[in-house]
């Protein structure tokens, strides 16, 4: 018997001639929460996967107006931010819940290996790392979760120095925020940053330029939910 | 006893009783230094107790009390870095983990204080009301274990309360008032404090701003006895018969272990479930019976009404033709129309389709004087007050508001009375919202159905049974 990771609700599930002979992968959300999620599809925008009818969205064009440098090459995100997975997250990350982050293994699995395929064997995971006080205080970090769905390897060179959580911050705070990231060891591969949620993008960037100056050739972000 | 190292300040010391006394903390919830709080552990002031223990290879939360296997999951713990067990049921209230041992006070109890005149409030009983305060004052005096207080919707049972908890504050005793939902100890916080107005009162639900629990007198949500051990003198149990306390093992764990071992447990309930029934006709569960409301008039007895239509209509969205017609032709067409429906999708839907109807019907003034609410609804604290405040005409809600709110004068509908939401406890309390003023006593309930149900015909058996003890036959 299955339960629903997310309302403990019994999984039914429909037998059909496919799953009796083939027994499918037992599922982690019931179909109605499943329904809940908001799975981005249809136009986004090429650069950092913000629902968009136009190729590039107006925030990602402003942007590489001012930018002095380049950090990542895009942002793919899976999920839209809506109320359900807003719950979800806070629950996994903020109570700590750690189990819910099954939730998202079979998704994130599946779209890396849609979008990313482009990618050598040679590039590089790098989950965004949490502080040292953050990672006591919560046990674990919900980045390196998602990194460790991904069939690549995973290197956590980044460390962080403690400051304000980004989700307590303004827009504008975000923006003008100091690079709280430092490199244990140089790298000179591609990367893909992971994390849970991208909202402006500045952690990201962040680290990614990090990463460039110190010898990366591209970096790339994929996150479960654009914010 | 300190190693010479005194301890924060001895004026601190003799707060700490005060701060720890009766609870069961995490180390984050203990808002000591690291140096300080280790000093009390040395001096076995606070002990640790395990949190996830395993018998005969179950394992139980020693917080909350969970049992279930799928309730709990393993970590990869970056303090203890061991994979192992966390509790998924008490999550809400601050995770437990298998590495870290709970704590609980060790050191002498603290001296509440005996109120020679605790009580301010200058209303009166009426004569049922008295008889059942006075059972409750002598159960807390002969400090019997438990007493329920069955009265019916309406009765006044607040205020009932006052003479008991006043003798317990006499006595120096603790007090807590628990209640299953948080709009409740909002709503009781002032009441009660204005009835004893010198005494510390604190309320505590999920998010309120009282976190300390450091009051003599306490209302809370049940969910928050998990925070406590051997705490209190006097428990008082609200709406026993509520969901969730009926139906989470984890509440009554929680409420057994949050009294003290010489206490008393009043339960309260208009409405008692089957094992309290069973247990009151066995005669081992004291209790009192209030039969008559406060205003001295029986309770409404609803009637029900046949909709053969009743799913199809309710699926297409459409009013059903009785419950339209029994609308237009209610006999005091001034009160307002409480609607109870089984989900909140149909609430949602059905908001539209009725506010143009009754705008038709001249029912309402404007569409915005019919609105809908249900749990997850931000608005519903102001929804509900603006129907309090009759600023709402019409509200179509789900089962959230059956149950610990009073509107003065109302006429009830329940559109699929049939529905498994509506059992008998759900179905009594809906029709005890009709009905609840002094200035207009009576009210209409009508169960809209497509078929009784036993809760139906046991529900307005329960009511008739009431009126009947009440002296109405």
């Amino acid at each position: 018997m299955m339960e629903c990771l997310w309302c403990a609700k019994t999984i039914i599930l429909d037998i059909t001639w496919m799953n009796l002979f083939m027994p499918e992968k037992p599922k982690p959300l019931c179909r109605e929460c499943v329904e809940q999620l908001d799975q981005l599809d249809g136009e986004r925008c090429k650069l950092c996967s913000r629902r968009s009818e136009i190729e590039f969205c107006l925030d990602c064009i402003q942007w590489n107006k001012h930018a002095t440098k380049k950090t990542i090459e895009l942002n793919y995100s899976i999920f839209a931010y809506n109320p359900f997975i807003q719950a979800i997250i806070t629950k996994w990350k903020y109570r700590g819940d750690y189990v819910l982050g099954n939730i998202f293994q079979s998704y994130f699995q599946q779209t890396f290996k849609d979008t990313f395929a482009f990618l050598k064997k040679d590039a590089i995971i790098i989950p965004i790392p949490l502080s040292e006080e953050r990672l006591l205080e919560r046990g674990f970090n919900q980045a390196k979760r998602l990194a460790e769905f991904l069939p690549m390897e995973t290197k956590e060179i980044l460390t962080r120095i403690h400051g304000e959580k980004q989700s307590k911050k303004t827009r504008a705070e975000r923006l003008d925020s100091k690079n709280p990231f430092f490199m244990k060891e140089k790298l000179q591969k591609p990367v893909v940053l992971v994390d849970d949620i991208y909202t402006t993008g500045t952690t990201l960037r962040h680290a990614a330029s990090l990463l460039r100056d110190n010898g990366c050739p591209k970096v790339y972000a994929f996150t479960l939910i654009r914010g | 006893m300190f190693d010479n190292q005194p301890l924060p300040e001895k004026s601190q010391l003799d707060k700490l009783p005060f701060l720890f006394s009766g609870k069961l903390l995490l180390r984050k919830e203990i808002a000591l230094q690291d140096e300080d709080f280790q000093k009390l552990l040395k001096a076995k002031l606070l002990i640790q107790l395990k949190s996830i223990t395993k018998r005969n290879f179950v394992y139980q939360c020693m917080r909350c009390g969970n049992q279930r296997p799928s309730l709990f999951a393993t970590i990869p713990c970056h303090r203890c870095k061991n994979r192992h067990l966390y509790c998924r049921k008490c999550i809400e209230m601050g995770r437990v983990l298998e590495c870290e041992p709970l704590y609980e006070w060790n050191g002498p109890r603290p001296d509440w204080t005996r109120h020679l005149a605790p009580s301010s409030w200058d209303g009166e009983l009426t004569v049922d009301q008295q008889k059942a305060a006075d059972r409750m004052v002598l159960a807390i005096n002969n400090q019997e274990k438990e007493l329920l207080c069955w009265a019916v919707c309406g009765s006044g049972k607040t205020e009932m309360l006052f003479p008991g908890i006043t003798e317990a504050l006499k006595h120096g005793k603790r007090i807590c008032i628990a209640t299953p939902r948080a709009d409740v100890v909002r709503e009781l916080r002032p009441r009660i404090q204005q009835a004893f107005a010198n005494v510390t009162v604190q309320a505590l639900y999920g998010g309120s701003d009282e976190k300390e629990a450091t009051a003599q007198l306490i209302i809370a949500t049940t969910h928050q006895l998990l925070r406590f051990k051997n705490a209190f003198d006097l428990l008082i149990i609200d709406e026993i018969d509520a969901f969730p306390f009926h139906a989470d093992p984890s509440l009554p764990f929680a409420a057994n272990r949050a009294r003290a071992a010489q206490s008393t447990m009043l339960y309260l309930t208009a409405t008692p479930r089957k094992e309290h029934r069973v247990r009151i006709n066995q005669k081992k569960l004291p209790h009192t019976f209030v039969p008559v409301r406060f205003h001295g008039h029986p309770l409404p007895i609803p009637v029900m009404n046949m909709v053969f239509s009743l799913k199809r209509d309710l699926k297409n969205i459409q009013a059903p033709v009785p419950f339209l017609s029994w609308v237009k032709k209610r006999q005091n067409s001034t009160r307002q129309l409480l609607i109870f429906v089984p989900t909140i999708r149909l609430a949602e839907q059905l908001q539209e389709t009725l506010a143009t109807i009754f705008l038709k019907e001249q029912i309402i003034i404007a569409k915005d004087k019919l609105l809908f609410v249900h749990a997850e609804d931000a608005d519903r604290e102001e929804k509900v007050n603006q129907f309090r405040q009759k600023e709402l005409t019409v509200l179509i809600t789900t089962t959230i508001l059956e149950r610990g709110v009073t509107f003065s004068s109302v006429d009830v509908a329940i559109l699929d009375a049939g529905h498994e939401v509506f059992d008998e406890a759900a179905l009594v309390q809906i029709a005890g919202r009709a009905g609840r003023s002094a200035d207009d006593p009576t009210g209409e309930v009508i169960f809209f159905h497509d078929g009784k149900t036993e809760a139906m015909i046991q529900a307005i058996q329960s009511i008739k049974m009431m009126n009947i003890r009440g002296g109405f036959a």
